[in-house]
C-alpha cells in the first residue's frame, strides 16, 4: 500500500499581503492587523507597574526589562551580525562601574550618569573587544566568555574600584515609579530602534556581514569596522542595563560581572526566538518571573536556566516568537504530494 | 584594448598551502579595456590566483601592481576600494536578504559613495536599476525575492551586479558561466561586451572554453600553478602543452 | 630552583586538566565546555565513594573514572549529538550542561563545608632543596604516564588509529567505514574520564569547590587555544608556557593572577596568532 505523502504548506494570510502595501493606511482592519501586536506589547509593558501591587513584583518588572535589554543586545549581535557573545556581563559590569564612577566621582545626577556611562561603557567594551573582532564563531564566543572573568579578577587582584567591596552609595532613582518607567521606556526605545536599524542601510550591511563576510570584503567594505560599530551598539545597550542596575541597587560591585548577565539573556533569546528581537524581551518576561518563583532554591536557579536552555537548543526549537509570528502571518495546511 | 596601458601587472606570484604549490611564479599583465581569459584544469590554481590578486589570500612571494602601485598583501576591502572587484566561484550572496537589498550593501561602500552611486534614500532605485541592467525583470517579483529563493542563473548575475554597484575598473569573474545553460550564457555575453565597451577591464576565469574564446582578447593557461602559455585564443588552443594539460598525456593529437 | 620545580609541577597539572579537552576537540572538533564540570563532579563522586559510602580508595577512584566516562559518553550520545556541526550551539549546549552540573552540585551543598580528597601517599621530600610533597610528584608521574599512554594508544591500537583517522580527515575516515559518531562518543567518554583522572590526582592538593570547575575550564581552554585547538604537542608546550608564567607572576605578585595569566594568554594568542602555536586549521578554514 502506498503511503500517502504529505507536507505542510505555508501561505501568507491575505491580510498580511495587503497590510504590506500602501492600502494599510486606508483601512482600519489592515492597520489594526499591523498595530495590534505592537500595541499589546507597549501597553502591557507600560501598564505592568500599575497592575502589580507589591514593591517586590514591581522590582521584578524592572529586572525583566533589564534582562530584556541584555537579551536584545545578544540577539542583535548573534542573529544580525553573526557574533555570538557569551560574555554579556562584560557590558553590564563596565556600564555599572562607569555609571557609579560618573555619579560618585564626577557628581553627575542619575539622568546624566546613565546615558554617559552607556556611551562611555560602549566605547570601552568596543575597544576591549577590538582585537577579537577578526575572530570567528567559536573563537569569538570563547574570548567573550573570558572577558567578564578577567575584568572581575583584575578588579579583585589590583583592589581597584573598591575591590571586592565595590562602590557603595550610588544615587538611587528616588521612587518606584521613576525606577520602573525609566527602564521600561529605555527598553521600548531600544527594541523599536533596533527593529528599525536592522532594516536600514547600516543594518543591511551588518546582516551582510553575518551572511557572508567575504562578500562584504569583496564589496570594498571593512568588515572589522562594521563589526566594531555593531559591538558598540550592543555594548551600549548592555552598559545601559548595567548602569541602571548600579543605580537600582545603589551599588556597583563585582556581581555586575556575574554569570547571570551572560547566560540568562541567551536563554531568554533562545526561548523567545532568536532573530526576532522582540523574542528576547518576551523570553525574559517568561524566565525572570519564573526564576523569582525559584528564588528559594538559591543558585539552583542557574542550573534551572541551564536546563531550559539545553532543552530548547537540543530540540532545536525555533523559539516562541518565531512560532507566534508564523502563526500570525501565515496559515498552514497539509497538502498531498 | 590598449596595449601600451598596463593596468595590472603581476610578477612572480607564488603561494603554497602546506606542501602544495598552488600558484608558482606566475607573471602576467592586464591591459586597460581588454578581456583576459584564464584557463586551466581543475585544481590548477586559478581561484588561488584570483584570491592572491584580490587580497583574499596573502602571497608568499611576488608583487601585484595596479597602476604602478604595489598592492600585494593589501586587505581585500582596500583592493576592492581601488576598483578591482571579483565574483566568487561558489556564489556568495546574502541569502537572508532580498535580491535588491543584496546590492544595498555594496552601494554603501566608500567607493560606491565616492563614485556617486546613489545617496541615502535613492539606493533602492539604483539597486533596481543595476538589477534591471543585468537581467532581473524590473516589474516582476524577482528583485524582491530572497536570494535563498533564487535559482543559480540569477545568483550568478547577482554576483556580477555586486561588482557593478562599485563602478569597478577591473572585474575578475571566477567561473561566471559554469552552472549556466547555453541560453543563459548567450544572454550574458552581450552584457559583458557592453560593459567592456563602457571601459571595464575583465579577467575571466573559465572552464567553458568555447564561450570564453569568443569573448577574450587574450588567454593565459595555468597548470599545476604555473603559467604554461599565453596568447590569443587561437594560439592557446593550438598549444600542445595546453591540450596535454586538459586531455592528459598522450591526448595531444 | 624553586620556580623550576614548582613550574614543572604546575605545568603538568595544567596539562592534565587540559588533556581531556584537547582530546575531545582534536578528535571530534567538539568544544566540551562541560569539561570543568566533569572534573568537579569526579571529585565529588570520589569523595562520596570514599567518605560517605566507605568503599575504599581504589574502588571509589576506579568507579568514579568509569562513571564519569560513561556520563561523558551519555552526554554526547543523547544530547550533543543533536547539535553536532553547529559550533555555537555545541558551545552553548555543553556550557549549559556544565553549568547545570556545577550549580546543581553547589546547591547540593558543595560550599561552606570543605570537601577534600585524601592524598595517596602523604609526606614531603626535598628536591634540590625544594620541599615537594609526594602528591605533587605523583601528579608529574601520572601526567607523563597519561601522555605516554595516549601516545601509545593512538599509535598502536585499532580504536586509537580510528580516532586519529577521524581527527585528521573526517570525510575520508567515514568513507573507510569509521563511524564518526561512535568515535565522538568514545572521545567524549575518554575526555571525561581524563577529567576524572585529573580531578583525582589534583584535587587532594586543594578543596573541592565549584569555582574550581570554572577555573579548570578556563585553564583547559587557555592551554588548548594557546597550543592550537586540537594539537596535542601544542597543548603540552602551552601548558609549560602558561604554567611557568603563572608561577612567575604568582611568586612576584598575588595568587589572584593565576587566572588572569591564563586569560591574558588566551587573548594575546588569539590576537597574535589565532590558530595557536601549532594550529593548522586557519588556512583550511578560510577557503574562498
Ligand atoms: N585555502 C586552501 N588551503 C589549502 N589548499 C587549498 C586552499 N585553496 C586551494 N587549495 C588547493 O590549491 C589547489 C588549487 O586550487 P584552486 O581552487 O586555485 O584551483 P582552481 O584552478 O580554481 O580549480 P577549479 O577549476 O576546480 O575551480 C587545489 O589543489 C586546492 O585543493
Ligand atoms: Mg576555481
Amino acid at each position: 500500500m502506498a503511503e500517502v505523502q504529505r507536507r505542510k504548506e505555508r501561505l501568507d494570510r491575505g491580510i498580511k499581503v495587503r497590510a504590506e502595501s500602501i492600502y494599510a493606511v486606508s483601512s482600519w482592519e489592515e492597520a489594526a492587523y499591523l498595530l495590534a501586536p505592537r500595541i499589546i506589547l507597549v501597553l502591557g509593558l507600560l501598564l505592568a507597574p500599575l497592575l502589580v501591587q507589591s514593591p517586590y513584583w514591581k522590582r521584578v518588572v524592572t529586572v525583566v526589562c533589564v534582562y530584556g535589554l541584555l537579551g536584545l543586545s545578544f540577539d542583535f549581535l548573534a542573529h544580525f551580525v553573526g557574533l555570538v557573545s557569551l560574555g554579556g556581563a562584560l557590558a553590564t559590569g563596565v556600564g555599572g562601574y562607569a555609571s557609579a564612577l560618573a555619579n560618585k566621582a564626577l557628581g553627575l545626577p542619575v539622568f546624566l550618569s546613565i546615558p554617559l556611562a552607556s556611551l562611555a561603557g560602549g566605547v570601552v567594551c568596543t575597544v576591549l573587544l577590538l582585537p577579537c573582532l577578526p575572530l570567528r564563531g567559536v573563537y569569538f564566543a570563547i574570548v567573550t566568555l573570558m572577558y567578564p572573568l578577567v575584568l572581575s579578577r583584575l578588579v579583585e587582584a589590583f583592589n581597584i574600584l573598591g575591590g571586592t567591596d565595590g562602590i557603595p552609595g550610588v544615587q538611587g532613582f528616588g521612587g518606584p515609579w521613576a525606577e520602573s518607567y525609566i527602564i521600561i521606556s529605555a527598553l521600548l526605545l531600544c527594541l523599536f530602534g533596533l527593529r528599525r536599524l536592522v532594516n536600514e542601510d547600516l543594518g543591511l550591511i551588518l546582516r551582510g556581514v553575518k551572511d557572508n563576510d567575504q562578500a562584504v570584503k569583496a564589496s570594498g567594505i571593512s568588515v572589522t569596522r562594521y563589526k566594531a560599530i555593531a559591538v558598540f551598539i550592543a555594548s551600549t545597550l548592555g552598559c545601559l542595563a548595567g548602569a541602571y542596575l548600579a543605580h537600582l541597587y545603589m551599588w556597583a560591585g563585582l556581581s555586575l560581572f556575574a554569570l547571570d548577565f551572560s547566560i540568562l539573556p541567551i536563554a531568554a533569546t533562545v526561548i523567545g526566538g532568536g532573530g526576532t528581537l522582540v523574542g528576547a524581551v518576551v523570553g525574559s518576561m517568561i524566565l525572570i518571573p519564573l526564576s523569582e518563583l525559584l528564588r528559594e532554591f538559591g543558585t539552583l536557579r542557574i542550573a534551572f536556566y541551564a536546563l531550559v536552555l539545553m532543552g530548547f537548543i537540543v530540540v532545536r526549537s525555533e523559539g516562541l516568537m518565531v512560532w507566534a509570528q508564523r502563526k500570525y502571518h501565515q496559515f498552514e495546511r497539509w497538502v498531498q504530494i | 584594448m590598449n596595449m601600451d596601458k598596463p593596468l595590472l601587472k603581476v610578477e612572480g606570484l607564488s603561494k603554497t598551502f602546506g606542501g602544495l604549490q598552488a600558484v608558482q611564479d606566475v607573471s602576467m599583465v592586464l591591459y586597460q579595456g581588454e578581456i583576459l581569459g584564464i584557463i586551466g584544469p581543475n585544481g590548477s590554481g586559478k581561484t588561488t590566483l584570483v584570491n592572491l590578486i584580490t587580497g583574499f589570500i596573502k602571497p608568499d612571494k611576488g608583487s601585484v601592481k595596479f597602476r604602478g602601485r604595489d598592492i600585494a598583501g593589501w586587505p581585500p576591502h582596500k583592493i576592492a576600494d581601488l576598483g578591482i572587484v571579483r565574483t566568487f566561484q561558489n556564489m556568495r550572496p546574502y541569502y537572508s536578504l532580498e535580491a535588491y537589498r543584496n546590492l544595498i550593501v555594496p552601494l554603501n561602500s566608500p567607493r560606491a559613495k565616492r563614485m556617486g552611486m546613489g545617496r541615502w534614500g535613492e539606493r533602492d532605485t539604483v539597486a533596481l536599476d543595476i538589477l534591471e541592467e543585468i537581467g532581473f525583470e524590473r516589474d516582476s517579483f524577482v528583485p524582491y525575492k530572497k536570494a535563498s529563493a533564487l535559482p543559480t542563473g540569477y545568483l550568478k548575475r547577482l554576483e556580477l551586479a555586486r561588482c557593478l554597484a562599485l563602478k569597478p575598473e577591473v572585474i575578475i569573474a571566477d567561473e561566471l558561466f559554469s552552472g549556466l545553460s547555453a541560453s543563459e550564457i548567450a544572454s550574458l555575453v552581450p552584457l559583458i561586451e557592453k560593459l567592456q565597451g563602457g571601459g571595464i577591464t575583465f579577467i575571466m576565469v573559465e572552464h567553458r572554453l568555447r564561450e570564453l574564446f569568443s569573448l577574450a582578447n587574450r588567454v593565459i593557461a595555468l597548470d599545476f600553478g604555473t603559467k604554461i602559455c599565453e596568447g590569443s585564443p587561437k594560439e592557446v588552443m593550438a598549444n600542445p602543452r595546453v591540450r596535454q594539460a586538459y586531455l592528459g598525456p598522450g591526448g595531444s593529437d | 630552583m624553586e620556580i623550576i620545580v614548582y613550574g614543572i609541577v604546575n605545568s603538568v597539572s595544567l596539562a592534565l586538566m587540559a588533556l581531556g579537552f584537547t582530546l575531545v576537540y582534536g578528535i571530534s572538533r567538539l568544544p566540551n565546555f562541560a569539561h570543568g564540570a566533569f572534573y568537579i563532579l569526579a571529585g565529588y563522586l570520589a569523595w562520596v565513594g570514599i567518605r560517605s559510602l566507605n568503599m575504599g580508595y581504589i574502588v571509589s577512584v576506579l568507579l568514579t573514572i568509569f562513571v564519569v566516562g560513561i556520563l561523558g559518553m551519555a552526554m554526547y550520545r543523547f544530547f550533543l549529538i543533536r547539535v553536532r556541526g553547529m559550533p555555537i550551539s555545541e558551545i552553548i549546549a555543553s556550557y549549559a550542561m556544565g553549568l547545570f552540573i556545577l550549580e546543581a552540585l553547589r546547591w547540593k551543598g558543595l560550599k561552606g563545608m570543605t570537601f577534600t580528597l585524601p592524598v595517596i601517599y602523604p609526606g614531603t621530600i626535598f628536591l634540590f632543596d625544594v620541599p615537594v610533597d609526594y602528591q605533587r610528584l605523583l601528579v608529574v608521574a601520572i601526567g607523563a604516564g597519561i601522555v605516554a599512554g595516549l601516545w601509545l594508544f593512538t599509535k598502536f591500537t585499532r580504536l586509537g588509529l580510528a580516532l586519529r583517522g577521524i581527527a585528521q580527515d573526517e570525510q575520508a575516515a567515514m568513507m573507510l567505514g569509521i563511524d564518526s559518531d561512535a568515535m565522538a562518543t568514545v572521545a567524549t567518554g575518554l575526555g571525561s574520564a581524563l577529567a576524572a583522572v585529573a580531578a583525582i590526582v589534583l584535587l587532594p592538593l586543594g578543596n573541592i569547590v565549584v569555582e574550581a570547575g570554572y577555573q579548570v575550564l578556563i585553564f583547559a581552554v587557555a592551554v588548548c587555544i594557546v597550543g592550537g585547538l586540537g594539537s596535542w604537542a601544542g597543548a603540552i608546550l602551552a601548558s609549560f608556557i602558561i604554567g611557568f608564567a603563572q608561577i612567575l607572576t604568582v611568586s612576584y605578585m598575588q595568587s589572584h593572577f593565576q587566572v588572569v595569566v591564563a586569560l591574558l594568554a588566551i587573548i594575546l594568542t588569539l590576537i597574535a596568532k589565532p590558530s595557536g602555536l601549532f594550529g593548522r586549521q586557519k588556512q583550511l578554514e578560510e577557503r574562498v
